[in-house]
């Protein structure tokens, strides 16, 4: 099955979702990213959503509990890009993704996690 | 005498008689001509000679009740057209639909000397041809009111784009000054356009200055909570300046909750938050 | 649940089969089995929401509800179906999506509305929160029998 690939900088991890996602997907994603935190020694983990036109609530949820699960072994998390329509829907939906710090890029989430490139 | 009789008839009356229609509706239709000068005429003159042609073309075909038909495709298409324009150029509903109605009065004299002897069957083609230019004269007025929408909601749409101006303070700080009455359709263009701007200029910071909005209601409140929960989400956060004593009076009565928005009364203050959040100070220069 | 094999419809009867007939057109029936036809769906209607020019909120908000009634139907419905029409009520254009499957039922419809309340089944967020995403909603279950939920997004 076709898995998202998971970068690592540092002790930094890189997801960049770039294709529709369907349930199970979501999952797996949610799987790996928590096996390569403990694997990785990892100390953040950046989500990068900024080519997705839709996050429904699996999605959502399968963000904040990878936020929590991260937060449980010591790591943070930053989701960057979130597009403005898809906000929008997300706060009409209800959902809050409280726990998740957000950025508007990249660059910004990096800066959050503490990492600066010059 | 069958419709296709009839139909060929009257297409046949308005062939032969082309040139004496067209004179007596033109007539009529000069004499209630506001601004009559050459070109109004000369315009005029044209519509009714394309639109008899087409007329008559659509008679002959035999269907003289459905003006929805394939046949009087091009007759509805040459409406639309002549309707549309009277609507740009200022004409009224009335004035287009008239331009219809006052082909009747040459057309039955024209059929009163077709149906010679036969007056049950003037009496028919009439109501028939009495019933169907109704329909026409009808469409027009529909068509010019689609028309007269279109132009409003694409003035809308500018005056919607001139009222939202957005104003890059520093690097990362936004203020977007909220100019007149909000009302829901507009709050949340105006919302979109915010978040939008957020992401295209990298702005962290959102103020949103209502000084300009003389009132809010709930549904505006609620957009506006809307918009920060939304530009929260992206990674952005607003503040909110401007708020007058009245409208502040409003949101509290409205039970609003404001509890974790920032709330300044004037943009500058909102500014030193802003600078304050973004890491930035503003220093005075040190005189020598 | 049972599937007609000649016609591969689901067998739940329900009066909101006939919602707007006059004003449909187009009509793509879609199976909802597995997690990829989820993804099928949201692409069709983000194609049909473009083609009717809806803002890219209204899309993003329809193709979302989309996908969440779309789940419920695979998670709670043990798999169904959905229409997708075209509407056209003469002066504006819409699209409405009627879901069916022919599972156990909401028994307790208010309750599964009101955000975040899980029967178990774990309805959730999903279901109240896409009646705020679209314009028109409308829902007929009954226990054992199946489920039908529509939902209409019109061209503001």
């Amino acid at each position: 099955m076709e898995r998202i690939p998971i970068l690592r900088m540092g002790d930094l991890l890189l997801v960049t979702i770039q294709v529709d996602m369907h349930d199970r997907l979501a999952m797996q994603l949610q799987d790996d990213l928590t096996a390569r935190i403990v694997s990785d020694n990892a100390k953040g983990v950046l989500i990068d959503i900024s080519a997705l036109d839709l996050v429904d609530s699996f999605i959502g949820r399968m963000i904040s509990n990878t936020a929590a699960m991260a937060r449980v072994l010591d790591a943070r998390t930053v989701v960057v890009g979130m597009q403005p329509a898809v906000a929008i829907t997300l706060v009409e939906l209800g959902l809050t993704l409280h726990g998740v710090k957000t950025a508007l890029n990249v660059e910004k989430g990096m800066a959050l996690l503490g990492k600066n490139f010059q | 005498m069958s419709m296709k009789d009839y139909a060929d008839r009257i297409s046949q009356t308005i062939l032969d008689q082309e040139a004496a229609i067209a004179a007596e509706w033109l007539a009529q239709l000069e004499a209630l001509l506001v601004r009559s000068n050459a070109a109004a005429r000369e315009q005029l003159r044209s519509h009714c000679q394309q639109f008899l042609k087409a007329f008559a073309g659509a008679t002959r075909s035999g269907e003289l009740e459905n003006i929805e038909h394939r046949s009087w495709d091009e007759v509805r298409d040459l409406l639309s057209e002549i309707s549309a324009t009277r609507a740009r150029s200022g004409s009224t509903p009335a004035e287009t639909a008239t331009f219809v109605f006052s082909l009747k009065q040459p057309l039955f004299s024209r059929l009163r000397d077709a149906f010679t002897g036969d007056a049950d069957g003037l009496a028919s083609a009439s109501w028939t041809i009495n019933t169907l230019i109704d329909k026409l004269g009808l469409f027009t007025i529909t068509v010019f009111q689609k028309t007269k929408d279109q132009i409003i909601v694409r003035q809308q749409q500018e005056l919607l784009e001139l009222s939202t101006p957005v104003v890059k303070l520093w690097d990362g700080i936004l203020a977007l000054p909220l100019i007149g009455t909000l009302d829901s359709a507009r709050t949340q263009v105006v919302m979109e356009n915010i978040l939008q701007k957020i992401v295209d200029t990298g702005a962290i910071i959102a103020i949103i200055d209502i000084t300009g909005v003389p009132t809010v209601d709930t549904l505006v409140a609620q957009h506006l909570m809307k918009t920060i929960a939304a530009a929260r989400l992206m990674g952005a956060d607003c503040i909110i300046s401007g708020i007058r004593p009245q409208i502040a009076q409003t949101i509290v009565h409205l039970g609003v909750n404001l509890e974790d928005v920032i709330t300044k009364a004037t943009l500058a203050d909102a500014f030193v938050v802003a600078l304050e959040r973004t890491g930035a100070t503003i220093a005075a220069k040190r005189t020598a | 649940m049972t599937f007609d094999t000649r016609s591969n419809a689901v067998q739940f009867e329900t009066p909101l089969l006939d919602y707007h007939l006059a004003w449909r057109t187009g009509r793509v029936t879609l199976p909802l089995r597995t997690d990829e036809d989820v993804v099928g769906l949201r692409k069709q209607v983000r194609e049909r929401a473009v083609a009717i020019a809806l803002s890219l909120v209204d899309q993003t908000k329809l193709v979302t509800a989309a996908s969440e009634l779309a789940r419920n139907t695979i998670k709670y419905g043990g798999g169904g179906e959905v229409h997708l029409d075209g509407l056209d009520d003469s002066m504006r254009r819409g699209i409405g999506l009627l879901f069916v499957d022919a599972g156990q039922g909401i028994p307790d419809i208010d309750s599964a509305l009101r955000d975040g309340f899980t029967t178990g089944g774990g309805l959730g967020l999903g279901f109240g929160g896409s009646k705020r995403l679209v314009d028109e909603f409308d829902v007929d279950s009954r226990p054992k029998e199946g489920t039908a939920v529509l939902i209409i997004k019109w061209k503001r």
